[in-house]
């Protein structure tokens, strides 16, 4: 069911929300190690998240070029809850602005996307061009012998839609509301840009299509998930149990200089493919009668320059990079309130696949989305966190894994990059 | 709409029965899958079956990712197994409801038809939702008197998915 569907749990039904009064947000004072609810539950955090992390120095994901290849096109999208046109122009630059009319505030853009010669409104027909321009508003000099219409001193170009700053790198679109956030490149980090280079540096994008879904979860959690190789072969057995997980398999969890950017790897050895039986004798939970009757989607094809099979790339504070052996996407976060995030998945394949390939991707997509072997689980995971952070009267959790190592870490039993997301987040947040 | 479902229903008149078979055949799937029993959902169908499930959106625009994508019987079988032995989710209950069947095309090769399916979901402790609305495209075969399915093209207007999709449709 949808968050809204709750019918025990109801927001504000539990004094940890601290919904009202005063209440002094303090980080525990032991520190990193330790992680407070009230990040997950208070709506004056959230509210503070929206002001100083969506609307502040960071670059927010709100489209793949391949989404708009032409000049009109258009698709809806979010800069952390706000809504946003993406656009691009006749001359193929692309824009992003604020979904919402100059004039009374009609979210006007209904289409999840499209190509159009301009923006109208329906409610009085404004008309705005493919920047966000206002062009045309209907009666402005009022009716002739009636009088009416705006005040002589009305400009267009005082009215427009709020815009935001767009970096385009290797056909990802990034939008920004702060005129502070450095250059994406920067913004990234070298760490981080090698891995997101992999995947899109020099390609063409073909879209495989969409998957959208409510995670009843604060959306620091897909971060933390993603940030969280401890969980691998615990929470989803079916890596095990159908050898992905293999041992000598060489694990790194890298983080930026910030460490609020992270990439989790992994990568298979040379000679796996399929050919579990080499290996069963030493992975415990590996059982005879548990084999895949159609193991090709497990398959990796090498069509990547990088030690890493797998690289699943969180890049604060909206954006996931999934490349899962050859299953490809990025996902798109929309924060709905600290009880909830929406997902936007993107899968892509490359122009230059052939038809095999292309279904391959497919194929192997079941291990993704939200219908996934893996990507079910973590959504019902955190689920669980939501309810129990929200429900319980102990309030908070521990992060102890790796001591006080922070950042990148080669052990997968090691929560270091979690605390570096925290380190940072407490910094941006004043806490 | 989908391509190769796009053609005017079958004269209703001469596909009655056939239709009351179909409808049988649904009311069947369902239950096995209400009933929990999904390493017998495999058996509907054949070896070289294609079952999707995909949102209106992707259906719309012509896009071949699949929420779930199998193009084997085989494919199904992993999904069944892994759900039965390996997969974490929250106990929950599903009704399966099809209804609306329009049989589109009847001949040696095939039976084409087309229906509309409800899945409602309940969590422990929580409401019976709608989890999903969809339609089925099916293309059925007679295997030794018995109707089965060698495509199953599910497409959903719930693009917004609550949380996750555990069972198949």
């Amino acid at each position: 069911m949808y968050s809204v569907n709750t019918v025990i749990g109801q927001p504000g039904s539990f004094a940890k929300e601290r919904l009202g009064g005063t209440f002094d947000y303090r980080w525990p004072e032991e520190g990193l190690q330790y992680i407070p609810d009230w990040i997950y539950t208070s709506p004056e955090i959230y509210q503070r998240e929206i002001e100083r992390i969506f609307h502040g120095p960071t670059w927010n994901f709100v489209a793949l070029e391949a989404e708009i290849p032409n000049p009109g096109d258009f698709k809806r999208s979010y800069v952390g809850p706000t809504p946003v046109v993406v656009s691009r122009d006749t001359d193929s630059s692309v824009h992003v602005f604020e979904n919402r009319c100059a004039h009374r505030g009609v979210e006007f853009c209904r289409a999840a996307r499209g190509n159009v010669k301009e923006f109208l409104c329906p409610y009085h027909q404004w008309s705005y061009d493919l920047r966000g321009n206002l062009q045309g508003v209907p009666f402005k000099r009022g009716i002739k012998g009636e009088g009416g219409g705006m005040p002589k001193d009305f400009r267009n170009e005082d009215h427009g839609l709020m815009k935001l700053r767009v970096a385009r790198l290797h056909g990802v679109v990034f939008a920004s509301f702060s005129k502070e956030v450095e250059p994406i490149e920067q913004y990234l980090g070298p760490e981080i840009l090698k891995d997101f280079e992999v995947v899109f540096k020099g390609r063409k994008l073909k879209l495989l299509g969409y998957y959208r879904n409510e995670l009843p979860g604060n959306w620091k959690l897909y971060f933390e998930n993603l940030k969280d190789p401890y969980h691998a072969t615990l929470l989803h057995s079916f890596l095990v149990t159908f050898g992905l997980m293999v041992a000598g398999s060489k694990n790194a969890v890298i983080a930026d200089a910030s460490g609020r950017h992270g990439t989790l790897a992994s990568a298979k050895p040379d000679d796996v493919a399929t050919a579990v039986g080499e290996v069963k004798n030493e992975m415990r939970a590996y059982r005879e009668d548990f084999k895949l009757a159609d193991g090709r989607f497990l398959n990796y094809v090498r069509e990547f320059d990088s030690p890493w099979s797998v690289t699943m790339q969180t890049i604060w504070p909206n954006l996931i990079v999934q490349r899962e052996l050859n299953t490809l996407g990025v996902r798109h976060i929309v924060p709905n309130g600290p009880h909830s995030l929406i997902m936007h998945w993107i899968m892509f394949g490359y122009e230059t696949d052939d038809e095999e390939m292309t279904r391959h991707r497919l194929r192997q997509g079941n291990l993704m989305g939200p219908a996934g072997f893996l990507g079910l689980e973590d959504n019902e995971a955190i689920k669980f966190v939501q309810e129990g952070v929200r429900r319980s009267p102990s309030d908070r959790g521990i992060v102890k894994l790796g001591g006080d190592s922070m950042g990148t870490t080669r052990s997968v039993i090691d929560e270091g990059a979690i605390r570096a997301m925290y380190a940072n987040y407490r910094e941006t947040m004043g806490l | 709409m989908y391509p190769g479902y796009d053609m005017p229903p079958a004269d209703p008149r001469a596909t009655r029965e056939l239709r009351m078979e179909i409808e049988e055949f649904h009311a069947d799937y369902c239950w096995t899958l209400d009933c929990g029993d999904i390493e017998r959902w495999p058996d509907y169908f054949t070896d070289d079956a294609v079952y999707r499930i995909t949102a209106r959106e992707n259906a719309d625009a012509g896009l071949p990712v699949g929420l779930v994508y199998a193009d084997s019987k085989a494919m199904i079988r992993d999904r069944a197994f892994a759900l039965k032995h390996t997969q974490m989710y929250a106990p929950r209950s599903l009704q399966h409801f099809v209804t609306n069947v329009r049989v589109l095309e009847a001949n040696d090769q095939h039976i084409k038809a087309q229906s509309n399916y409800l899945l409602l979901q309940t969590l422990v402790e929580g409401p019976t939702t709608i989890h999903q609305s969809g339609r089925y495209y099916d293309t059925f075969v007679r295997v030794n008197g018995r109707l089965l399915l060698k495509e199953r093209q599910c497409v959903y207007d719930t693009v917004l998915i609550a949380n996750d999709l555990v069972l198949p449709v």
